[in-house]
Protein backbone atom coordinates (compact mmCIF):
# COMPACT_ATOMS: atom_id res chain seq x y z
CA UNK A 1 0.00 0.00 0.00
CA UNK A 2 1.06 3.56 -0.74
CA UNK A 3 -0.46 6.14 1.60
CA UNK A 4 -0.43 9.91 1.48
CA UNK A 5 -1.21 12.37 4.23
CA UNK A 6 -1.17 16.11 4.67
CA UNK A 7 -3.31 18.53 6.64
CA UNK A 8 -3.06 20.77 3.58
CA UNK A 9 -5.65 19.75 0.98
CA UNK A 10 -3.86 21.22 -2.05
CA UNK A 11 -0.64 19.54 -1.04
CA UNK A 12 -2.51 16.25 -0.67
CA UNK A 13 -3.70 16.55 -4.30
CA UNK A 14 -0.06 16.92 -5.35
CA UNK A 15 1.00 13.95 -3.25
CA UNK A 16 -1.80 11.88 -4.77
CA UNK A 17 -0.42 12.54 -8.22
CA UNK A 18 3.04 11.23 -7.34
CA UNK A 19 1.50 8.55 -5.13
CA UNK A 20 -0.56 7.07 -7.95
CA UNK A 21 2.50 6.90 -10.19
CA UNK A 22 4.45 5.08 -7.47
CA UNK A 23 1.50 2.81 -6.66
CA UNK A 24 1.29 1.78 -10.32
CA UNK A 25 5.02 1.12 -10.47
CA UNK A 26 4.84 -0.98 -7.31
CA UNK A 27 1.60 -2.73 -8.25
CA UNK A 28 -0.09 -1.43 -5.11
CA UNK A 29 -3.14 0.60 -4.17
CA UNK A 30 -3.11 4.26 -3.17
CA UNK A 31 -4.81 5.39 0.03
CA UNK A 32 -5.33 8.98 1.14
CA UNK A 33 -5.50 9.50 4.88
CA UNK A 34 -7.73 12.01 6.64
CA UNK A 35 -7.25 12.57 10.36
CA UNK A 36 -9.97 14.33 12.33
CA UNK A 37 -13.64 14.66 11.46
CA UNK A 38 -15.25 12.35 8.91
CA UNK A 39 -15.40 14.62 5.88
CA UNK A 40 -17.01 12.64 3.06
CA UNK A 41 -16.77 15.47 0.57
CA UNK A 42 -13.07 15.79 1.10
CA UNK A 43 -12.70 12.02 0.81
CA UNK A 44 -14.57 12.08 -2.53
CA UNK A 45 -12.32 14.87 -3.72
CA UNK A 46 -9.25 12.81 -2.87
CA UNK A 47 -10.68 9.94 -4.91
CA UNK A 48 -11.28 12.25 -7.86
CA UNK A 49 -7.64 13.32 -7.65
CA UNK A 50 -6.29 9.79 -7.80
CA UNK A 51 -6.83 7.95 -4.49
CA UNK A 52 -8.04 4.35 -4.71
CA UNK A 53 -9.18 4.42 -1.11
CA UNK A 54 -9.58 6.98 1.62
CA UNK A 55 -8.94 6.10 5.23
CA UNK A 56 -10.62 8.45 7.65
CA UNK A 57 -9.23 8.25 11.17
CA UNK A 58 -11.93 9.76 13.32
CA UNK A 59 -10.61 11.25 16.48
CA UNK A 60 -11.70 13.66 19.15
CA UNK A 61 -8.31 15.38 19.11
CA UNK A 62 -8.95 18.89 17.89
CA UNK A 63 -5.52 20.26 17.18
CA UNK A 64 -2.33 18.84 15.77
CA UNK A 65 0.18 17.42 18.19
CA UNK A 66 2.97 15.35 16.67
CA UNK A 67 2.93 12.77 19.47
CA UNK A 68 -0.76 11.96 19.06
CA UNK A 69 -0.86 12.20 15.26
CA UNK A 70 2.17 9.91 15.09
CA UNK A 71 0.35 7.27 17.08
CA UNK A 72 -2.72 7.61 14.87
CA UNK A 73 -0.75 7.43 11.65
CA UNK A 74 1.33 4.58 13.04
CA UNK A 75 -1.90 2.64 13.61
CA UNK A 76 -3.01 3.29 10.06
CA UNK A 77 0.34 2.21 8.66
CA UNK A 78 0.00 -1.07 10.53
CA UNK A 79 -3.63 -1.59 9.56
CA UNK A 80 -3.05 -0.93 5.86
CA UNK A 81 0.40 -2.59 5.76
CA UNK A 82 1.62 0.59 4.12
CA UNK A 83 5.15 0.40 2.77
CA UNK A 84 5.40 3.76 1.10
CA UNK A 85 4.29 6.81 3.05
CA UNK A 86 4.22 10.27 1.47
CA UNK A 87 3.66 13.18 3.82
CA UNK A 88 3.24 16.87 3.00
CA UNK A 89 6.31 18.85 3.98
CA UNK A 90 4.93 21.70 6.00
CA UNK A 91 6.22 22.13 9.55
CA UNK A 92 3.55 19.83 11.01
CA UNK A 93 4.25 17.23 8.34
CA UNK A 94 7.99 17.23 8.88
CA UNK A 95 7.85 16.68 12.61
CA UNK A 96 5.12 14.08 12.15
CA UNK A 97 7.12 12.15 9.52
CA UNK A 98 10.29 12.26 11.60
CA UNK A 99 8.61 11.11 14.79
CA UNK A 100 6.78 8.37 12.90
CA UNK A 101 10.09 7.21 11.44
CA UNK A 102 11.50 6.92 14.95
CA UNK A 103 8.43 5.15 16.23
CA UNK A 104 8.06 2.52 13.51
CA UNK A 105 11.77 2.27 12.81
CA UNK A 106 11.71 3.41 9.20
CA UNK A 107 13.96 5.29 6.84
CA UNK A 108 12.87 8.84 6.19
CA UNK A 109 13.80 11.56 3.70
CA UNK A 110 12.60 15.10 4.41
CA UNK A 111 11.83 17.74 1.75
CA UNK A 112 12.19 15.63 -1.36
CA UNK A 113 12.26 17.42 -4.66
CA UNK A 114 11.88 14.23 -6.66
CA UNK A 115 10.67 10.73 -5.86
CA UNK A 116 10.86 7.71 -8.14
CA UNK A 117 11.55 3.99 -8.34
CA UNK A 118 15.02 2.96 -9.39
CA UNK A 119 15.90 -0.73 -9.53
CA UNK A 120 12.51 -1.21 -7.87
CA UNK A 121 13.72 0.75 -4.86
CA UNK A 122 12.12 3.95 -3.68
CA UNK A 123 14.53 6.78 -4.39
CA UNK A 124 14.23 10.39 -3.31
CA UNK A 125 16.30 13.45 -4.13
CA UNK A 126 16.78 16.37 -1.80
CA UNK A 127 18.76 19.57 -1.74
CA UNK A 128 21.63 19.52 0.75
CA UNK A 129 24.49 21.80 1.81
CA UNK A 130 22.30 24.91 1.52
CA UNK A 131 21.70 24.45 -2.16
CA UNK A 132 25.22 23.40 -3.16
CA UNK A 133 24.25 19.82 -3.92
CA UNK A 134 21.47 17.32 -4.51
CA UNK A 135 21.65 14.05 -2.62
CA UNK A 136 20.09 10.97 -4.19
CA UNK A 137 18.77 8.84 -1.34
CA UNK A 138 17.71 5.25 -1.82
CA UNK A 139 15.69 3.20 0.65
CA UNK A 140 16.98 -0.29 1.40
CA UNK A 141 14.24 -1.25 3.85
CA UNK A 142 10.52 -0.84 4.38
CA UNK A 143 8.45 1.08 5.27
CA UNK A 144 9.76 4.22 3.56
CA UNK A 145 8.71 7.70 4.63
CA UNK A 146 9.17 10.68 2.33
CA UNK A 147 8.01 14.26 2.84
CA UNK A 148 7.39 16.51 -0.16
CA UNK A 149 6.96 20.29 -0.10
CA UNK A 150 4.14 22.00 -1.97
CA UNK A 151 4.50 22.79 -5.68
CA UNK A 152 6.99 20.00 -6.34
CA UNK A 153 4.46 17.83 -8.17
CA UNK A 154 1.46 18.86 -10.25
CA UNK A 155 -1.88 17.38 -9.24
CA UNK A 156 -3.63 15.04 -11.66
CA UNK A 157 -6.63 16.33 -13.56
CA UNK A 158 -9.74 15.98 -11.46
CA UNK A 159 -11.89 13.05 -12.53
CA UNK A 160 -15.27 13.19 -10.81
CA UNK A 161 -16.18 9.76 -12.16
CA UNK A 162 -13.46 7.84 -10.32
CA UNK A 163 -14.63 5.30 -7.80
CA UNK A 164 -13.03 4.44 -4.52
CA UNK A 165 -13.75 3.06 -1.12
CA UNK A 166 -14.03 5.23 1.98
CA UNK A 167 -13.13 3.54 5.24
CA UNK A 168 -13.91 5.21 8.55
CA UNK A 169 -12.44 4.15 11.80
CA UNK A 170 -12.41 5.64 15.26
CA UNK A 171 -8.89 5.79 16.53
CA UNK A 172 -8.18 6.95 20.04
CA UNK A 173 -4.61 7.21 21.24
CA UNK A 174 -2.91 8.03 24.49
CA UNK A 175 -2.89 11.74 25.28
CA UNK A 176 0.49 13.41 25.14
CA UNK A 177 1.93 15.07 28.22
CA UNK A 178 2.22 18.26 26.20
CA UNK A 179 -0.58 20.79 25.96
CA UNK A 180 -1.39 23.45 23.39
CA UNK A 181 -2.17 26.71 25.15
CA UNK A 182 -2.67 29.05 22.22
CA UNK A 183 -2.77 29.05 18.43
CA UNK A 184 -2.50 32.31 16.56
CA UNK A 185 -2.90 32.81 12.83
CA UNK A 186 0.12 34.54 11.30
CA UNK A 187 -0.98 34.64 7.68
CA UNK A 188 -1.70 38.08 6.28
CA UNK A 189 -3.53 37.38 3.12
CA UNK A 190 -2.97 36.35 -0.42
CA UNK A 191 0.80 36.65 -0.78
CA UNK A 192 2.14 33.79 -2.80
CA UNK A 193 5.83 34.22 -3.51
CA UNK A 194 6.11 30.74 -4.98
CA UNK A 195 3.89 31.62 -7.93
CA UNK A 196 5.23 35.14 -8.45
CA UNK A 197 6.89 36.11 -11.73
CA UNK A 198 8.58 39.18 -10.29
CA UNK A 199 9.72 39.52 -6.70
CA UNK A 200 11.31 42.49 -4.97
CA UNK A 201 12.85 41.50 -1.64
CA UNK A 202 14.05 43.45 1.35
CA UNK A 203 16.57 42.65 4.06
CA UNK A 204 18.24 44.10 7.10
CA UNK A 205 19.48 47.03 5.01
CA UNK A 206 16.07 48.61 5.72
CA UNK A 207 16.08 50.71 8.84
CA UNK A 208 12.35 50.87 9.57
CA UNK A 209 9.28 48.84 8.88
CA UNK A 210 7.73 51.82 7.08
CA UNK A 211 10.56 51.90 4.58
CA UNK A 212 9.35 48.63 3.08
CA UNK A 213 7.03 50.82 1.03
CA UNK A 214 10.09 51.45 -1.16
CA UNK A 215 10.07 47.81 -2.32
CA UNK A 216 6.28 47.85 -2.51
CA UNK A 217 6.39 50.75 -4.91
CA UNK A 218 9.03 49.19 -7.15
CA UNK A 219 7.14 45.90 -7.12
CA UNK A 220 3.98 47.71 -8.16
CA UNK A 221 5.50 49.46 -11.18
CA UNK A 222 7.06 46.15 -12.20
CA UNK A 223 3.54 44.74 -12.10
CA UNK A 224 5.02 42.06 -9.87
CA UNK A 225 3.28 43.24 -6.75
CA UNK A 226 5.14 40.65 -4.77
CA UNK A 227 7.39 41.51 -1.90
CA UNK A 228 9.80 39.00 -0.46
CA UNK A 229 12.21 39.26 2.44
CA UNK A 230 15.14 37.68 4.22
CA UNK A 231 14.68 35.64 7.38
CA UNK A 232 15.47 38.40 9.90
CA UNK A 233 12.72 40.65 8.46
CA UNK A 234 10.08 37.95 9.02
CA UNK A 235 11.48 35.96 11.94
CA UNK A 236 13.31 38.49 14.14
CA UNK A 237 11.70 41.82 13.33
CA UNK A 238 8.33 40.43 12.21
CA UNK A 239 7.93 43.35 9.81
CA UNK A 240 6.46 40.97 7.24
CA UNK A 241 4.63 37.69 7.73
CA UNK A 242 6.29 34.40 7.02
CA UNK A 243 4.62 34.08 3.61
CA UNK A 244 7.20 36.64 2.39
CA UNK A 245 10.20 34.80 3.83
CA UNK A 246 12.52 33.42 1.17
CA UNK A 247 15.38 31.00 1.67
CA UNK A 248 16.50 27.67 3.00
CA UNK A 249 14.05 27.78 5.89
CA UNK A 250 11.49 29.90 4.04
CA UNK A 251 9.88 29.71 0.62
CA UNK A 252 11.67 28.53 -2.50
CA UNK A 253 10.97 30.81 -5.44
CA UNK A 254 11.78 30.95 -9.15
CA UNK A 255 10.47 34.20 -10.60
CA UNK A 256 11.65 35.59 -13.94
CA UNK A 257 13.09 38.56 -12.08
CA UNK A 258 14.31 38.67 -8.48
CA UNK A 259 15.48 41.95 -6.99
CA UNK A 260 17.23 41.84 -3.61
CA UNK A 261 17.63 45.17 -1.81
CA UNK A 262 19.62 45.47 1.40
CA UNK A 263 20.19 41.71 1.55
CA UNK A 264 23.73 40.50 2.19
CA UNK A 265 23.41 37.28 0.20
CA UNK A 266 24.22 34.62 2.79
CA UNK A 267 23.96 31.16 1.33
CA UNK A 268 20.78 30.42 3.29
CA UNK A 269 18.99 33.24 1.49
CA UNK A 270 20.43 32.25 -1.89
CA UNK A 271 19.15 28.70 -1.32
CA UNK A 272 15.60 30.01 -1.71
CA UNK A 273 16.03 32.08 -4.87
CA UNK A 274 18.90 30.54 -6.80
CA UNK A 275 16.57 29.21 -9.50
CA UNK A 276 15.34 32.71 -10.39
CA UNK A 277 15.66 33.90 -13.98
CA UNK A 278 17.46 37.21 -13.59
CA UNK A 279 18.81 38.23 -10.20
CA UNK A 280 19.42 41.91 -9.38
CA UNK A 281 21.16 43.11 -6.21
CA UNK A 282 21.14 46.52 -4.58
CA UNK A 283 23.59 46.90 -1.73
CA UNK A 284 25.75 49.72 -0.43
CA UNK A 285 28.66 47.38 0.25
CA UNK A 286 30.52 46.55 -2.97
CA UNK A 287 31.96 43.46 -1.26
CA UNK A 288 28.53 42.07 -0.33
CA UNK A 289 28.18 38.37 -1.17
CA UNK A 290 24.90 38.99 -2.96
CA UNK A 291 26.78 40.45 -5.95
CA UNK A 292 28.39 37.05 -6.56
CA UNK A 293 24.93 35.54 -6.96
CA UNK A 294 23.56 38.36 -9.10
CA UNK A 295 23.32 38.98 -12.83
CA UNK A 296 23.11 42.72 -12.34
CA UNK A 297 23.89 44.88 -9.37
CA UNK A 298 24.00 48.46 -8.24
CA UNK A 299 26.36 49.45 -5.47
CA UNK A 300 24.57 52.19 -3.60
CA UNK A 301 22.29 53.24 -0.81
CA UNK A 302 18.92 51.59 -1.30
CA UNK A 303 17.22 54.72 0.00
CA UNK A 304 18.56 56.54 -3.07
CA UNK A 305 18.55 53.68 -5.56
CA UNK A 306 15.03 52.34 -5.07
CA UNK A 307 13.12 55.61 -5.71
CA UNK A 308 15.29 56.31 -8.77
CA UNK A 309 14.82 52.79 -10.06
CA UNK A 310 11.07 52.94 -9.49
CA UNK A 311 10.88 56.17 -11.50
CA UNK A 312 13.08 54.87 -14.29
CA UNK A 313 11.00 51.70 -14.63
CA UNK A 314 7.80 53.74 -14.59
CA UNK A 315 9.11 55.88 -17.45
CA UNK A 316 10.29 52.92 -19.42
CA UNK A 317 7.07 50.99 -19.13
CA UNK A 318 5.00 54.11 -19.73
CA UNK B 1 17.67 20.38 36.06
CA UNK B 2 19.57 17.94 33.88
CA UNK B 3 19.87 19.17 30.35
CA UNK B 4 21.23 17.38 27.31
CA UNK B 5 22.23 19.28 24.19
CA UNK B 6 22.57 17.41 20.88
CA UNK B 7 25.14 19.22 18.77
CA UNK B 8 26.43 18.29 15.36
CA UNK B 9 29.74 19.06 13.69
CA UNK B 10 29.17 20.27 10.14
CA UNK B 11 31.20 21.70 7.31
CA UNK B 12 30.87 25.43 6.77
CA UNK B 13 28.52 25.40 3.78
CA UNK B 14 29.36 28.98 2.86
CA UNK B 15 32.95 27.88 2.21
CA UNK B 16 31.93 24.98 -0.02
CA UNK B 17 32.74 24.74 -3.73
CA UNK B 18 31.60 22.54 -6.58
CA UNK B 19 34.29 20.98 -8.77
CA UNK B 20 33.75 22.51 -12.24
CA UNK B 21 34.89 19.32 -13.99
CA UNK B 22 33.27 16.50 -12.04
CA UNK B 23 30.30 18.65 -10.92
CA UNK B 24 30.68 17.09 -7.48
CA UNK B 25 30.68 19.13 -4.32
CA UNK B 26 34.14 19.29 -2.74
CA UNK B 27 33.78 18.19 0.87
CA UNK B 28 37.43 17.71 1.73
CA UNK B 29 39.31 20.57 3.34
CA UNK B 30 36.22 22.65 4.09
CA UNK B 31 36.37 24.20 7.60
CA UNK B 32 34.28 22.46 10.27
CA UNK B 33 32.05 24.11 12.83
CA UNK B 34 29.19 23.46 15.21
CA UNK B 35 25.92 23.59 13.31
CA UNK B 36 24.71 27.18 13.81
CA UNK B 37 21.41 26.53 15.54
CA UNK B 38 22.94 24.00 17.94
CA UNK B 39 24.65 26.99 19.55
CA UNK B 40 21.20 28.44 20.14
CA UNK B 41 20.26 25.12 21.76
CA UNK B 42 23.38 25.41 23.92
CA UNK B 43 22.57 28.99 24.90
CA UNK B 44 19.05 27.98 25.88
CA UNK B 45 20.48 25.21 28.06
CA UNK B 46 22.79 27.68 29.82
CA UNK B 47 19.89 30.06 30.51
CA UNK B 48 17.85 27.26 32.03
CA UNK B 49 20.78 26.16 34.15
CA UNK B 50 21.38 29.74 35.31
CA UNK B 51 17.79 29.83 36.51
CA UNK B 52 17.37 26.38 37.99
CA UNK B 53 20.86 24.97 38.49
CA UNK B 54 21.80 21.50 37.28
CA UNK B 55 24.08 19.99 34.70
CA UNK B 56 24.50 20.37 30.95
CA UNK B 57 25.80 17.45 28.90
CA UNK B 58 26.62 17.83 25.21
CA UNK B 59 26.29 14.78 22.96
CA UNK B 60 27.75 14.62 19.48
CA UNK B 61 27.73 11.70 17.10
CA UNK B 62 30.67 12.29 14.83
CA UNK B 63 34.33 11.76 13.94
CA UNK B 64 37.14 12.20 16.47
CA UNK B 65 38.01 15.74 15.35
CA UNK B 66 34.55 16.80 16.60
CA UNK B 67 36.17 16.94 20.05
CA UNK B 68 37.52 20.38 19.17
CA UNK B 69 33.96 21.52 18.50
CA UNK B 70 32.68 20.04 21.76
CA UNK B 71 35.35 22.10 23.53
CA UNK B 72 33.72 25.26 22.17
CA UNK B 73 30.46 24.25 23.82
CA UNK B 74 32.22 23.38 27.07
CA UNK B 75 33.71 26.87 26.97
CA UNK B 76 30.25 28.36 26.45
CA UNK B 77 29.02 26.61 29.59
CA UNK B 78 28.43 22.87 29.16
CA UNK B 79 29.70 20.71 32.03
CA UNK B 80 30.56 17.55 30.15
CA UNK B 81 30.87 16.32 26.60
CA UNK B 82 30.20 12.94 25.05
CA UNK B 83 31.52 12.03 21.63
CA UNK B 84 29.87 8.98 20.12
CA UNK B 85 31.67 7.48 17.14
CA UNK B 86 29.47 6.32 14.30
CA UNK B 87 29.78 3.27 12.11
CA UNK B 88 31.23 3.77 8.65
CA UNK B 89 27.78 3.78 7.07
CA UNK B 90 25.06 5.83 8.68
CA UNK B 91 21.80 7.62 8.03
CA UNK B 92 19.22 9.38 10.18
CA UNK B 93 18.08 6.07 11.67
CA UNK B 94 21.63 5.25 12.79
CA UNK B 95 22.44 8.73 14.13
CA UNK B 96 19.14 9.11 15.98
CA UNK B 97 19.39 5.63 17.50
CA UNK B 98 22.90 6.36 18.76
CA UNK B 99 21.79 9.68 20.24
CA UNK B 100 18.81 8.04 21.95
CA UNK B 101 20.97 5.22 23.36
CA UNK B 102 23.57 7.73 24.57
CA UNK B 103 20.84 9.78 26.26
CA UNK B 104 19.46 6.66 27.94
CA UNK B 105 22.93 5.82 29.17
CA UNK B 106 23.36 9.33 30.61
CA UNK B 107 20.20 8.37 32.46
CA UNK B 108 18.70 11.31 34.29
CA UNK B 109 17.46 14.12 32.10
CA UNK B 110 14.68 16.70 32.13
CA UNK B 111 15.22 18.49 28.85
CA UNK B 112 16.86 17.40 25.59
CA UNK B 113 17.67 20.34 23.32
CA UNK B 114 18.32 20.20 19.57
CA UNK B 115 18.50 22.72 16.77
CA UNK B 116 15.42 23.10 14.53
CA UNK B 117 17.61 21.70 11.74
CA UNK B 118 21.27 21.14 10.95
CA UNK B 119 22.84 23.69 8.64
CA UNK B 120 24.28 21.11 6.21
CA UNK B 121 21.36 18.68 5.86
CA UNK B 122 18.52 20.87 7.06
CA UNK B 123 16.03 18.09 7.77
CA UNK B 124 14.82 18.73 11.29
CA UNK B 125 14.55 14.98 11.50
CA UNK B 126 16.81 14.07 14.42
CA UNK B 127 14.91 15.90 17.18
CA UNK B 128 11.47 14.30 16.62
CA UNK B 129 13.08 10.94 15.85
CA UNK B 130 14.98 10.93 19.13
CA UNK B 131 11.87 12.08 21.01
CA UNK B 132 10.00 9.08 19.58
CA UNK B 133 12.78 6.67 20.55
CA UNK B 134 12.80 8.08 24.10
CA UNK B 135 8.99 8.11 24.07
CA UNK B 136 8.80 11.69 25.37
CA UNK B 137 6.86 14.74 24.12
CA UNK B 138 8.45 17.04 21.56
CA UNK B 139 8.23 20.80 21.18
CA UNK B 140 9.62 21.85 17.82
CA UNK B 141 10.56 25.24 16.34
CA UNK B 142 10.64 26.98 19.74
CA UNK B 143 11.27 30.71 19.37
CA UNK B 144 11.17 31.34 23.06
CA UNK B 145 11.38 28.92 25.96
CA UNK B 146 10.28 29.51 29.56
CA UNK B 147 11.39 26.74 31.89
CA UNK B 148 9.74 26.49 35.30
CA UNK B 149 10.28 24.00 38.06
CA UNK B 150 7.85 21.37 36.86
CA UNK B 151 6.92 22.46 33.35
CA UNK B 152 8.18 24.30 30.32
CA UNK B 153 6.31 26.62 27.94
CA UNK B 154 7.48 27.48 24.45
CA UNK B 155 6.31 29.79 21.71
CA UNK B 156 6.67 28.02 18.43
CA UNK B 157 6.98 29.35 14.92
CA UNK B 158 4.91 26.94 12.84
CA UNK B 159 4.92 29.05 9.69
CA UNK B 160 1.39 30.30 9.16
CA UNK B 161 0.63 29.72 12.84
CA UNK B 162 2.23 30.70 16.12
CA UNK B 163 1.59 27.95 18.66
CA UNK B 164 2.20 28.10 22.40
CA UNK B 165 2.87 24.65 23.85
CA UNK B 166 3.44 23.51 27.41
CA UNK B 167 4.89 20.24 28.64
CA UNK B 168 5.98 18.50 31.79
CA UNK B 169 9.47 16.95 31.97
CA UNK B 170 11.13 15.07 30.39
CA UNK B 171 10.68 16.77 27.03
CA UNK B 172 12.64 17.29 23.83
CA UNK B 173 12.75 20.83 22.47
CA UNK B 174 14.10 22.02 19.13
CA UNK B 175 14.92 25.74 19.01
CA UNK B 176 15.09 28.24 16.16
CA UNK B 177 17.83 30.71 15.31
CA UNK B 178 15.69 33.51 16.76
CA UNK B 179 15.37 31.92 20.22
CA UNK B 180 18.42 33.70 21.61
CA UNK B 181 21.86 35.16 20.87
CA UNK B 182 24.52 32.52 21.63
CA UNK B 183 27.20 33.92 23.96
CA UNK B 184 30.85 34.12 23.05
CA UNK B 185 33.01 32.47 25.70
CA UNK B 186 35.64 34.55 27.46
CA UNK B 187 39.32 33.64 27.31
CA UNK B 188 39.07 32.33 30.89
CA UNK B 189 36.18 30.09 29.89
CA UNK B 190 38.07 28.81 26.86
CA UNK B 191 41.06 27.94 29.05
CA UNK B 192 38.78 26.45 31.69
CA UNK B 193 37.13 24.16 29.14
CA UNK B 194 40.36 22.20 28.84
CA UNK B 195 39.69 20.72 32.29
CA UNK B 196 36.14 19.61 31.56
CA UNK B 197 35.64 15.95 30.65
CA UNK B 198 34.88 14.68 27.14
CA UNK B 199 33.99 10.99 27.11
CA UNK B 200 34.46 8.75 24.10
CA UNK B 201 31.68 6.24 23.60
CA UNK B 202 31.81 3.79 20.74
CA UNK B 203 28.70 2.95 18.74
CA UNK B 204 29.14 -0.74 19.59
CA UNK B 205 29.18 -0.05 23.31
CA UNK B 206 25.73 1.56 23.01
CA UNK B 207 23.95 -0.80 20.68
CA UNK B 208 24.82 -3.35 18.03
CA UNK B 209 23.69 -4.16 14.54
CA UNK B 210 22.75 -0.66 13.45
CA UNK B 211 22.50 -0.39 9.69
CA UNK B 212 21.33 2.51 7.58
CA UNK B 213 17.87 2.24 6.05
CA UNK B 214 18.60 4.93 3.49
CA UNK B 215 21.77 5.06 1.38
CA UNK B 216 23.05 8.21 -0.24
CA UNK B 217 23.82 6.78 -3.67
CA UNK B 218 24.92 9.99 -5.34
CA UNK B 219 25.79 13.58 -4.56
CA UNK B 220 25.36 16.00 -7.46
CA UNK B 221 26.86 19.46 -7.21
CA UNK B 222 24.84 22.50 -8.22
CA UNK B 223 26.86 25.44 -9.37
CA UNK B 224 25.35 28.81 -10.04
CA UNK B 225 26.73 30.85 -12.89
CA UNK B 226 25.61 34.47 -12.97
CA UNK B 227 26.56 37.40 -15.15
CA UNK B 228 27.87 39.54 -12.28
CA UNK B 229 27.49 42.87 -14.09
CA UNK B 230 27.88 45.44 -11.34
CA UNK B 231 27.20 49.14 -11.78
CA UNK B 232 28.84 51.45 -9.26
CA UNK B 233 29.87 55.09 -9.84
CA UNK B 234 27.21 57.55 -10.90
CA UNK B 235 23.88 56.49 -9.52
CA UNK B 236 21.63 57.90 -12.24
CA UNK B 237 23.77 56.28 -14.87
CA UNK B 238 23.76 52.97 -13.00
CA UNK B 239 19.98 53.01 -12.74
CA UNK B 240 19.47 53.73 -16.41
CA UNK B 241 21.99 51.07 -17.41
CA UNK B 242 20.21 48.56 -15.21
CA UNK B 243 16.83 49.41 -16.73
CA UNK B 244 18.33 49.00 -20.21
CA UNK B 245 19.80 45.64 -19.30
CA UNK B 246 16.53 44.42 -17.82
CA UNK B 247 14.70 45.53 -20.94
CA UNK B 248 17.14 43.60 -23.11
CA UNK B 249 16.63 40.55 -20.90
CA UNK B 250 12.94 40.84 -21.61
CA UNK B 251 11.86 40.94 -17.99
CA UNK B 252 10.30 44.40 -18.12
CA UNK B 253 6.89 44.41 -19.65
C1 LIG C 1 19.75 27.32 9.62
C2 LIG C 1 19.61 28.68 9.03
C3 LIG C 1 18.59 28.91 8.14
C4 LIG C 1 18.45 30.16 7.57
N1 LIG C 1 17.44 30.35 6.67
C5 LIG C 1 17.34 31.54 6.07
C6 LIG C 1 16.32 31.79 5.08
O1 LIG C 1 15.50 30.93 4.77
N2 LIG C 1 16.28 32.99 4.49
C7 LIG C 1 17.16 34.00 4.79
O2 LIG C 1 17.07 35.08 4.20
N3 LIG C 1 18.11 33.79 5.73
C8 LIG C 1 18.21 32.60 6.37
N4 LIG C 1 19.16 32.43 7.33
C9 LIG C 1 19.92 33.61 7.79
C10 LIG C 1 21.07 33.98 6.87
O3 LIG C 1 22.21 33.23 7.24
C11 LIG C 1 21.40 35.46 7.04
O4 LIG C 1 21.66 35.73 8.39
C12 LIG C 1 20.27 36.38 6.55
O5 LIG C 1 19.86 36.01 5.26
C13 LIG C 1 20.74 37.80 6.56
O6 LIG C 1 19.67 38.66 6.26
P1 LIG C 1 19.93 40.07 5.56
O7 LIG C 1 20.71 39.88 4.33
O8 LIG C 1 18.60 40.72 5.47
O9 LIG C 1 20.74 40.87 6.69
P2 LIG C 1 22.29 41.23 6.79
O10 LIG C 1 23.14 40.05 6.62
O11 LIG C 1 22.42 42.03 8.03
O12 LIG C 1 22.54 42.14 5.53
C14 LIG C 1 22.09 43.45 5.37
C15 LIG C 1 22.70 43.98 4.09
O13 LIG C 1 22.16 45.26 3.81
C16 LIG C 1 23.19 46.08 3.32
N5 LIG C 1 22.77 47.47 3.61
C17 LIG C 1 22.69 48.07 4.82
N6 LIG C 1 22.23 49.33 4.69
C18 LIG C 1 22.02 49.52 3.37
C19 LIG C 1 21.56 50.62 2.59
N7 LIG C 1 21.18 51.76 3.16
N8 LIG C 1 21.48 50.46 1.26
C20 LIG C 1 21.86 49.29 0.67
N9 LIG C 1 22.30 48.23 1.33
C21 LIG C 1 22.37 48.34 2.68
C22 LIG C 1 24.43 45.68 4.06
O14 LIG C 1 25.59 45.99 3.32
C23 LIG C 1 24.22 44.16 4.17
O15 LIG C 1 24.80 43.49 3.05
C24 LIG C 1 19.33 31.19 7.91
C25 LIG C 1 20.35 30.95 8.80
C26 LIG C 1 20.50 29.72 9.37
C27 LIG C 1 21.62 29.49 10.34
N1 LIG D 1 25.41 13.78 14.50
C1 LIG D 1 24.71 14.47 15.40
N2 LIG D 1 25.13 14.54 16.68
C2 LIG D 1 24.43 15.25 17.59
N3 LIG D 1 23.30 15.92 17.32
C3 LIG D 1 22.84 15.89 16.05
C4 LIG D 1 23.52 15.16 15.03
N4 LIG D 1 22.83 15.33 13.89
C5 LIG D 1 21.77 16.12 14.17
N5 LIG D 1 21.77 16.47 15.48
C6 LIG D 1 20.78 17.32 16.19
O1 LIG D 1 19.58 17.31 15.46
C7 LIG D 1 19.26 18.62 14.97
C8 LIG D 1 18.57 18.52 13.64
O2 LIG D 1 19.40 17.94 12.66
P1 LIG D 1 18.84 17.49 11.23
O3 LIG D 1 17.78 16.47 11.48
O4 LIG D 1 20.02 16.96 10.49
O5 LIG D 1 18.29 18.72 10.58
C9 LIG D 1 20.58 19.36 14.99
O6 LIG D 1 20.37 20.75 15.09
C10 LIG D 1 21.24 18.78 16.24
O7 LIG D 1 20.71 19.36 17.42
Amino acid sequence: MVIVYSDDKKLTFELLSKGSELAKGLGKKLTAVIIGKADDNLAKEYISFGADNVFIAETSIDSFKAEEYTDILGNIVKETSAETILIGSNKNGKELASRLAGKINAGCVIDSTNVYLKDKKLTAERVVYSGNAIAVEQFNSKPCIVTVPSKVFDPLKKDGGRKGEIVKKKIEVEKSASKILKVQDMKTGDVNVEDAEIIVSCGRGFKNKDDIKLVDELAKVLKGKTVGCSRPIAADLKWLSEDHWIGLSGHKVKPKLYIAAGISGQIQHIAGMRDSGIIVAINKDSEALIFKSADYGIVGDLYEVLPKLTNAVKEKMG
Amino acid sequence: MNIIVCAKQVIDVSEMKVDPNTKKPILQGVPQKISDIDKNAMEEAIKIKEKHGGKITVVTVGPSDAKERIKELLAMGADEGILVSHPEKYDYHVISSLLAEAIKKIGEYDIVLCGEASIDMFSGQVGPRVAALLNIPQITYAQSVTAEKDKVTAERNMGDKAVTTESTYPVLITVTKESNEPRLPSLMQILGAANKPINDWTADSLTSGLNPMVDTVELKGISMERKNVIYQNDLDESVSKLVDSLTKEGVLR
